[in-house]
C-alpha cells in the first residue's frame, strides 16, 4: 500500500519505489508494455495517472518496440518520457535503444533484470541489460529500493544535462529488488522540483524553430555523430558525480558516483559486484574480516560510462580480485570481468583476477558462496600461471559436477 | 510547388560546431549525390509544352517548374533513371551520355 503524504517513509517494493520516483520527476509521457517482473511499475504509474496524482499521458502500447518508439516521439518534441521493461521486452526494443541514443533523446527507462530465453525463465540475472551495453545508453545498477527511487530522479538530471543528452537505463534485479518490500524515504515534491527543473532543449520539433529530426548522413558525417555520442557518455561521468553531490546536499543521501566501495581501502582480496548481491557480499566481507582476512567489495554502479579509473585505482593494490557476473558472453567470460580487466590493462602491477559466473536464471548466491570466492581469491596468487588460467572462469553453485 | 531553397552545409572545423545528434534545420545540401549517373536528361525547351508530367513522375522529385512555365532538372540530385524522358508525351527530354572524364 503506497501513501501520498510528503516527507514520509513508505513500505514499498523496488518497483513501487521506481513508480514513486517517476511521479516525483513529473514526466509528460509514459509509454510501456507490462512484463514480469517490471509490471508493478507500470501498474502503479497507470493508477497515478488515473487518480490524477501524476499529470501525464499514459500510452498503452502493443509492444516494447512501440513503447520505445512512443517515448522517442515524446522526447523529440522536448517532453520528458519514461518507459520500463525487462528481459525479452528489452531485446524487443533493441532497435529503438540505438535509435534513441543516436537521436540524443534523454529518455529514462527502468529495466527489471531478468534472464533471457531459452530456457524460458522469469527469474533474475544480468544477461538482458549486459547484452545491450553497446546501445549507447547510460546504465546504472541499483542495490536497493531507496537507491531505485533516488536514481530515478537523478536519472533525468543526468540524461537531460546539455553535455550529456543520452538516455539512461536504471537496472533493478528482478524479484530480489523489484518485488522485495523495504522502507523507503520519499522526498517532498517541492525539493525534487528544485533539484530537477523542467527539461528544455533546442533539439526538438518546434513550429517556431523547425528542424529536421533523425536525418540520415553520408559516410562523410556519420562518424562525427558517433564520436559525439562517445564524448557525451565520457563527459557524463562528471555530471553523474555532480548530480550525486547535489542530491546529497538536498536529500542527504549519496551513492559515491560511479562505484561504491565497502572495506576496499586496505583490502587484499576484492570482489567486484553489481546490484543486489552486493548486500550479501558485504556480509561475507564482515565475516572474512572477523577471521582477519582483508576482504572488500567494489560495487559497480555504472556499467556505462565505465568507471575505468575508479576500478583501476581500487583494484591495483589488491593481491587478487574477483568479478561476480550474473552474465556470461558465451565463448569467453562475464562482461563485467572483460570490462574490469580492460580497465586494469597497462598498470604496473596487475593482480590476478577470477571470474565467478553466478546467479544465472535466478540461482541463489549465498554468503557462503561468496566466502568461498574470497577463499579462492586467497589461493590464486600462489598458483602457477597455467593452473590459474585453467580455473579463471568459475561457475558458482552448479548443481552438478562439470569436470568430465 | 516551388523548389525549396537549399543551403550549403560546410563541414565544421570542430566537433563542437556539429549539430547535436541528427537534429538540424532542414534544406541543407550536404553532398551532391549524382556520381553514379551515366546519362542525364536534357529538356528541349522549344518542344516542352509545360504539361508537367515529368515533374509528377520523377521518383526523386528533382524536376522543378521554371518561371517560363517549363521545367528544369536539378542535376545535383538527378540519378539519371530516364523515367522523365520515357514519360514525356512530347519527346522533349533526351537522355544524353555523361562525359565521365570530367
Ligand atoms: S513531360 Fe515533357 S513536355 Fe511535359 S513538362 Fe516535362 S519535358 Fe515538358
Ligand atoms: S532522369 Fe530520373 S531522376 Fe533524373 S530527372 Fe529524370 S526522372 Fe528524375
Amino acid at each position: 500500500m503506497m501513501h501520498n503524504h510528503k516527507n514520509e517513509s513508505v513500505f514499498v517494493s523496488g518497483d513501487e519505489a521506481v513508480a514513486l520516483g517517476v511521479r516525483l520527476s513529473r514526466p509528460h509521457v509514459i509509454s510501456a508494455y507490462p512484463i514480469t517482473p517490471q509490471t508493478i511499475v507500470v501498474e502503479r504509474l497507470s493508477e497515478m495517472v488515473e487518480d490524477g496524482s501524476l499529470v501525464a499521458r499514459y500510452i498503452h502500447v502493443e509492444s516494447e518496440h512501440s513503447a520505445m518508439s512512443a517515448a522517442m516521439g515524446a522526447s523529440s518534441v522536448g517532453a520528458r518520457a519514461f518507459t520500463a521493461t525487462s528481459s525479452q521486452g528489452l531485446l524487443y526494443m533493441a532497435e529503438g535503444l540505438h535509435y534513441a541514443s543516436g537521436g540524443r533523446m534523454p529518455i529514462v527507462m527502468m529495466n527489471a533484470n531478468r534472464s533471457l530465453a531459452l530456457p524460458w525463465s522469469i527469474f533474475g540475472d544480468h544477461r538482458d541489460s549486459m547484452s545491450m551495453l553497446d546501445s549507447g545508453w547510460i546504465q546504472v545498477y541499483v542495490e536497493d529500493a531507496q537507491e531505485a527511487l533516488d536514481m530515478t530522479i537523478q536519472a533525468y538530471r543526468i540524461a537531460e544535462d546539455s553535455s550529456v543528452l543520452t538516455p539512461l537505463m536504471i537496472n533493478l534485479d528482478g524479484f530480489i529488488l523489484t518485488h522485495t518490500y523495504e522502507l523507503v524515504e520519499v522526498p517532498p515534491q517541492e525539493e525534487v522540483d528544485s533539484y530537477l527543473p523542467p527539461f528544455s532543449t533546442p533539439n526538438k520539433m518546434s513550429l517556431e524553430d523547425p528542424k529536421s529530426m533523425g536525418f540520415s548522413t553520408s559516410p562523410a558525417d556519420n562518424m562525427e555523430f558517433k564520436y559525439q555520442q562517445h564524448k557525451a557518455m565520457m563527459d557524463s561521468r562528471e555530471v553523474i558525480k555532480q548530480a550525486d553531490k547535489e542530491y546529497a546536499e538536498i536529500f542527504g543521501r549519496s551513492y559515491n558516483g560511479l562505484i561504491d566501495c565497502y572495506q576496499c581501502d586496505n583490502a587484499e582480496y576484492i570482489l567486484v559486484t553489481a546490484g543486489s548481491v552486493t548486500g550479501t557480499a558485504r556480509v561475507a566481507v564482515d565475516s572474512m574480516r572477523s577471521k582477519g582476512i582483508k576482504a572488500g567489495v567494489l560495487r559497480i554502479r555504472f556499467m556505462r560510462p565505465f568507471p575505468e579509473q575508479e576500478v583501476r585505482n581500487t583494484l591495483a593494490g589488491a593481491a587478487s580480485y574477483g568479478v561476480l557476473d550474473k552474465d556470461i558472453s558465451f565463448g569467453y567470460e562475464g562482461t563485467m570481468f572483460t570490462n574490469v580487466n580492460s580497465a586494469l590493462s597497462g598498470t604496473a602491477h596487475i593482480p590476478r583476477g577470477i571470474n565467478f559466473i553466478g546467479g544465472l536464471g535466478g540461482r541463489d548466491i549465498s554468503v557462503q558462496d561468496i566466502e568461498e570466492m574470497f577463499e579462492a581469491l586467497r589461493l590464486c596468487p600462489a598458483h602457477d600461471y597455467t593452473e590459474y588460467r585453467k580455473n579463471r572462469i568459475r561457475f558458482v553453485n552448479m548443481g552438478v559436477s562439470i569436470h568430465e | 510547388m516551388d523548389k525549396p531553397e537549399l543551403k550549403n552545409f560546410t563541414k565544421p572545423e570542430s566537433i563542437k560546431d556539429y549539430p547535436v545528434g541528427p537534429s538540424f534545420s532542414g534544406g541543407h545540401l550536404v553532398s551532391v549525390n549524382s556520381g553514379w549517373r551515366t546519362f542525364k536528361p536534357v529538356v528541349a525547351l522549344d518542344t516542352c509544352t509545360g504539361c508537367y508530367r515529368c515533374y509528377l513522375v520523377c521518383p526523386d522529385g528533382v524536376i522543378v517548374k521554371t518561371e517560363a512555365g517549363k521545367v528544369a532538372v536539378d542535376y545535383d540530385f538527378c540519378k539519371g533513371c530516364g523515367v522523365c524522358a520515357h514519360e514525356c508525351p512530347f519527346d522533349a527530354i533526351e537522355m544524353v551520355k555523361e562525359d565521365l572524364q570530367k
